[in-house]
């Protein structure tokens, strides 16, 4: 007890090294701890959704770009496809096919264009409002609700792609009519709409005043449009009969295809018709696409655990350096106390339970940043995967 | 009280050779001891005080031959019975003049921390007229005040021996006086007596009896 009551006085009284120590030892333990706790859950957390997606249906290129913007919203921007892809899933009978399209965002978050199944095959249920049922309607994941201090009755507007692109993508402002419930996934930091809503922010489809009045119509007057014509920012039960799209359907862009297979069979079958080399779609298996992602991360884990070690050790030579000259500067200190009758056991005593208590408090300080890390980790990861959208 | 007979000692690998051939200091004596440096008081101070064990000789100090006793046993005979004053006070810095002074109880096997100790330091804080700076630490005191603790804290044990090496070596004429005064007045209320190693001429008067140490040297340490 005097031991303790003694290394108590010395760290009290020269608490700014101390606290040092306390923290330079405690990060050397809380990083390893903290990397693992995250590659960890990242690695589940990107293995539970690939695995709960069967197959991406997309354009021709790198698999991983696809399953990122489809399964993860992330900023990749993969060729789109035509919409006459899903139609060609649907006309085979073998599965479910979800559009999904990810090339906008909102505040910060991205804005994925869908169907109503893109809910039912995710499980996503409305904690607050009710789900889309008309044009120009937004529902959020919780994460952006929490992060925009936004719910049902609010709105969001799409952001410019480029401010000076005066000709292209016009801001569409979005009613916000439902806030899903969080699931710790990319999910939570989205802002659905319906994909038709994706298309008239792309400006395939809009809604604007009349170019000609029934006057006008009436006098036989040969009007023409121009600038001048006002086009809807908002859509709205006076001006949603406006909205219309240009062009064929089925030639309107979609980021990737969630396809759903309705069985094994018809999973096999599905592959099969997609191995053609020259074809302009590829079918993949997310499954199979983040396992390589997987492999590669903990290989660079690998690397860290390594450069972490490395650090580990120097630092620890640091302080273990500091602590011997603070052993070195004591010898006064440790003279006085033998000449006054202390056993040299009873130094080692002193100077031990003084190293002791400093790595407790490391260790303490380390484990409470790793149970914080455990805590979040599932939603940090989540926003690590949303890549910054 | 001490009685030194035929004590040799050498530093291991060494050229000094200590030889004392007999040395007593009385019970409540005040002694000093004179010599120049390298003469071997600061070895006799531990050697006395069962630091250094003597090649030859004894060293009685009340009755026991402290030579003899194993090392466990001359630990406990030593924070019991012998009160360390230092030249430079070796007050530590984290602990204040009153931790400082009930330190011994601390580190030193057979000593109890207890009311009786803790009043034992009160009382000689305000004997010494420091009790108003027990909760300073030693960089809040002055060099006097912080040679005040130390003899408070080679008091407290009730020791029957106080060894002083050079105690106010680091003080101003002065605080010298004053400070002496203080150990030879608190060390007669304890009835203990005092061996004191300085080189104050000027304060060989206040001693009972002066003991020149270069009668005793032959060689150097090591």
């Amino acid at each position: 007890m005097n031991a303790l009551y003694l290394a108590f006085a010395y760290l009290r009284y020269h608490w700014a090294r101390s606290l040092v120590m306390v923290l330079v030892v405690g990060l050397i333990l809380f990083v390893p701890l903290a990397t693992q706790i995250l590659l960890s859950t990242s690695e589940r957390t990107l293995t539970a959704r690939a695995d709960a997606t069967p197959l991406i249906l997309g354009a021709k290129g790198s698999q991983l770009d696809l399953t990122m913007a489809a399964l993860y919203f992330s900023e990749e921007r993969p060729e789109p496809l035509p919409m006459a892809e899903a139609e060609a899933v649907w006309d085979s009978g073998l599965g479910t096919p979800i559009p999904v399209h990810t090339a906008f965002s909102s505040g910060g978050f991205r804005i994925v264009g869908t169907t109503l199944d893109y809910f039912d095959f995710r499980d996503l249920t409305i904690s607050d409002g009710r789900g889309l049922a008309v044009l120009g309607e937004a529902v959020i994941g919780a994460n952006v609700a929490r992060a925009l201090e936004r719910g049902v009755g609010d709105a969001l507007v799409s952001a410019p792609e480029n401010l000076f692109d005066l000709d292209g993508v016009y801001p569409l402002e979005m009613p916000i009519v439902g806030v899903l419930a969080p699931t710790n996934t990319a999910d939570d930091d989205a802002v659905f709409v319906d994909i038709k809503t994706a298309w008239v922010i792309q400006g395939i489809g809009h809604g604007h005043e009349d170019v000609v009045t029934a006057s006008e119509v009436a006098a036989g007057l040969d009007v023409t449009a121009n600038a001048a014509i006002v086009e809807y920012q908002r859509i709205t039960p006076d001006n949603i009969d406006s909205f219309h799209f240009h062009g064929a359907e089925n030639e309107f862009p979609a980021t990737a295809v969630i396809v759903v297979p309705y069985d094994t069979r018809s999973g096999t079958i599905l592959r099969g018709r997609y191995l053609d080399p020259e074809g302009r779609t590829q079918l993949v298996e997310p499954a199979g696409v983040v396992g390589g992602l997987v492999d590669r991360i903990f290989r660079i884990k690998t690397l860290l655990d390594v450069v972490t070690a490395v650090i580990a050790v120097a630092a620890l030579a640091a302080v273990g350096l500091a602590v011997f000259l603070s052993y070195r500067l004591r010898a006064g200190e440790i003279a006085t106390a033998v000449k006054i009758g202390a056993r040299r056991g009873m130094v080692l005593r002193l100077l031990a339970s003084e190293t002791v208590t400093l790595l407790l408090l490391s260790g303490l300080i380390a484990l409470a940043g790793a149970a914080l890390v455990a805590r979040n980790a599932e939603a940090w990861v989540g926003w690590l995967l949303a890549l910054g959208t | 009280m001490v009685k030194v007979a035929d004590l040799g000692f050498s530093y291991p690998g060494g050229d000094f050779r200590l030889r004392v051939p007999a040395l007593t200091l009385d019970d409540g004596e005040r002694l000093a001891i004179v010599g120049p440096s390298g003469s071997g008081k600061t070895t006799l101070l531990n050697l006395i005080a069962g630091i250094f064990r003597p090649n030859t000789g004894r060293i009685d100090i009340a009755g026991t031959d402290v030579a003899a006793l194993p090392d466990a046993a001359r630990r406990r005979f030593r924070a019991s019975t012998i009160g360390f004053v230092f030249q430079d006070f070796a007050l530590l810095d984290y602990l204040t003049a009153r931790q400082n002074i009930l330190y011994p109880y601390r580190i030193a096997p057979g000593l109890r921390l207890d009311a009786a100790a803790r009043a034992r330091a009160e009382a000689l804080a305000e004997a010494s007229g420091i009790a108003d700076k027990l909760d300073r630490h030693p960089e809040a005191l002055s060099q006097g005040e912080q040679q005040r603790v130390a003899i408070c804290r080679a008091l407290v044990t009730e020791p029957k021996l106080v060894l002083s090496d050079e105690a106010t070596g680091n003080l101003d004429p002065e605080s010298k006086t004053r400070i002496l005064d203080l150990l030879f007045a608190r060390a007669e209320e304890a009835g203990a007596s005092v061996l004191a190693v300085t080189h104050d001429h000027e304060l060989l008067p206040k001693f009972d009896r002066v003991l020149d140490f270069a009668e005793f040297r032959q060689g150097r340490p090591a």
